[in-house]
């Protein structure tokens, strides 16, 4: 579905992303690791259109996505969330997945100006599969609620819905768990299940490994802006260098102790 | 009880007549807040519709409508014109930009001596607007405004207005959004000036500098920039402040500053705030 080949990243003298290759398989759940500041938000910047590469290639099913603009981007069906959350706190639950549909309501001006038939039907549309977006995660009872007033936990949630309105094919989740409780993060585990299950290509960034190994099919690994691994989370759990990313080399350990 | 009107009339109109082309002036800069712009150009794009339209009906004797329609037409071409490199701006930078391109539009009508009249600016310009054109021009632009809140623009201005970013990912088209505020806003400015120019009979460049632009915003932040109201409020008191004050004498401009400081610092929010109005008669109630 998603195909990054060499994908770099400087900023200025700084390297960030080097030579950068990767498949998300299309209908898979497939989780991108590494440690703290590898780059993984820079990965999805790139792919959304919010910054751009300094070298190689990404494509959407075979579409170029370089030098699309964000939204042209969320368009032709990429969607994502953000690790710290970005809901629009003054707006209702529902006016959030709203938002949500911009590009897919496609009424003129006289529709608005007065109120049209058609105007009205695909806005009463748009507000029914909100709430049905809203069902699926749960928050379905607190649709007219100001977003501001959400639990943190709800918010991602509320994130999600608002990603899923935009229909996309793929859906990119920035560390979608951090911050939450345990409670929280099995709930979530659970729906992110559900929604791969409705056909949805999943490509998501975090740090929890047990909620990672747990859903991914496939999952890379990237340690400073290199893909250092790539394979099934068994593969991954085995792999040294994987381990040596995380935990430190042995002999880095018996010094230490 | 007709008397009275009439000689309320005689003697007010002219105050009511601009508390309407405040209100549209008001509602014309809470167009581009709301969608996140601090833009401060209205007050030359309202310098800019005065004169196309007072030069359109005194140098080729144009009907008021079409002076009107030019009005609003040419700062809404200047404002795409110089919205492509200013709205990449955000905040106060856009604010500076915008006010420097106000004091540019000032220096040119003053320039522009054969066309503007300089620094003597027009005189004798017919007086055309009615009461009714007033009304009629703040009712249709409020109708719009409604509506346009309530569709998917409006839904954009506000989402753009809380996280541009966000709104992007959302497959909102932000820079074309912005672009739609800043351009309607800048027709909204240009019909009030039009209207304006055809009651006031005069029109010169100092009318249009940065005075009035803080004018303008202080009368949508005053009133509250959450809806529609506010402005509108606003541009009422903004309006009104000074005559009721009229017994103070020379204090009258200090009571005036002091009044808004007040407002303002105790109703961060502004006047119309439904939420604020709301908690307020619920405690009363409990």
């Amino acid at each position: 579905m998603l195909k990054l080949t060499n994908v770099s990243k400087r900023f200025g003298g700084l390297s960030v992303l080097q030579d950068v290759s990767f498949e998300v398989p299309t209908g898979k759940v497939f989780g991108l690791i590494g440690p703290n500041g590898a780059g993984k938000t820079t990965v999805f910047n790139l792919i959304t259109g919010l910054l751009a590469p300094s070298g190689g290639t990404i494509t959407l099913q075979g579409e170029s996505l370089l030098g699309h603009a964000p939204h042209q981007i969320t368009r032709q069906g990429i969607a994502r969330t953000f690790q710290n959350i970005r809901i629009f706190k003054d707006m209702t639950l529902l006016d959030n997945v709203v938002v949500g549909m911009h590009s897919h309501l496609n009424y003129g001006v006289p529709g608005w100006l007065f109120s049209l038939p058609g105007f009205r039907a695909q806005e009463q549309r748009a507000r029914e599969k909100a709430r049905e977006l809203l069902g699926w995660v749960g928050l379905s009872a607190k649709a007219g609620d100001t977003a501001d007033n959400l639990s943190y936990g709800d918010q991602r949630k509320l994130e999600l819905a608002r990603a899923l309105a935009t229909e996309p094919k793929l859906l990119l989740l920035d560390e979608p768990v951090a911050g939450m409780n345990t409670g929280e993060k099995v709930e979530l585990m659970g729906e992110i299940t559900n929604i791969a299950k409705r056909g949805y290509t999943i490509f998501m960034i975090e740090h929890d490994m047990r909620f990672v190994m747990g859903l991914c099919e496939r999952i890379a690994v990237l340690n400073f802006g290199r893909i250092i691994a790539e394979g099934s989370p068994d593969e991954i759990k085995n792999n040294p260098d994987v381990i040596e990313a995380y935990l430190g080399r042995e002999d880095d350990a018996e010094v230490s102790s | 009880m007709m008397e009275w009107f009439e000689n309320f009339w005689q003697v007010y109109n002219n105050l009511v007549l601009t508390i309407g082309v405040n209100a549209l002036l008001a509602l014309s800069i809470w167009l581009t807040l709301s969608c996140g712009l601090l833009a401060m150009a209205n007050a030359a794009f309202m310098g800019i519709g005065a004169y196309t339209a007072s030069i359109l009906t005194m140098n080729y004797g144009a009907p008021f409508p079409v002076a009107l329609a030019g009005g609003i037409a040419a700062p809404a071409l200047v404002a795409l014109l110089i919205g492509g490199p200013t709205l990449r701006l955000s905040g106060v930078y856009l604010a500076m930009a915008t006010l420097g391109f106000g004091e540019v539009v000032r220096v040119l009508i003053l320039n522009a001596e054969s066309l503007t009249g300089g620094a003597l600016g027009l005189n004798g310009i017919p007086q055309a607007t009615q009461w009714w054109h007033v009304l009629l021009a703040l009712i249709v632009v409020l109708l719009i405004l409604w509506r346009l809140r309530r569709s998917r623009i409006g839904r954009a201005f506000e989402a753009i207005n809380e996280d541009a970013v966000a709104a992007s990912l959302m497959g909102i088209a932000v820079n074309a959004h912005k672009m739609l505020a800043f351009a309607l806003g800048a027709a909204i400015a240009g019909l009030a000036g039009a209207l304006n120019a055809h009651l006031t009979f005069f029109i010169g460049p100092s009318e249009f500098g940065f005075d009035r632009g803080v004018d303008i915003l202080t009368m949508a932040i005053l009133g509250g920039t959450g809806g529609l109201t506010g402005p509108v409020l606003g541009a009422l008191i903004v309006t009104l402040l000074p005559e009721l004050l009229r017994s103070f004498r020379d204090f009258r401009t200090m009571m005036n500053g002091a009044i808004l400081v007040i407002i303002v610092l105790f109703l961060p929010k502004g006047l119309w705030d439904p939420k604020r109005i709301r908690q307020w008669f619920g405690r009363k109630a409990a």
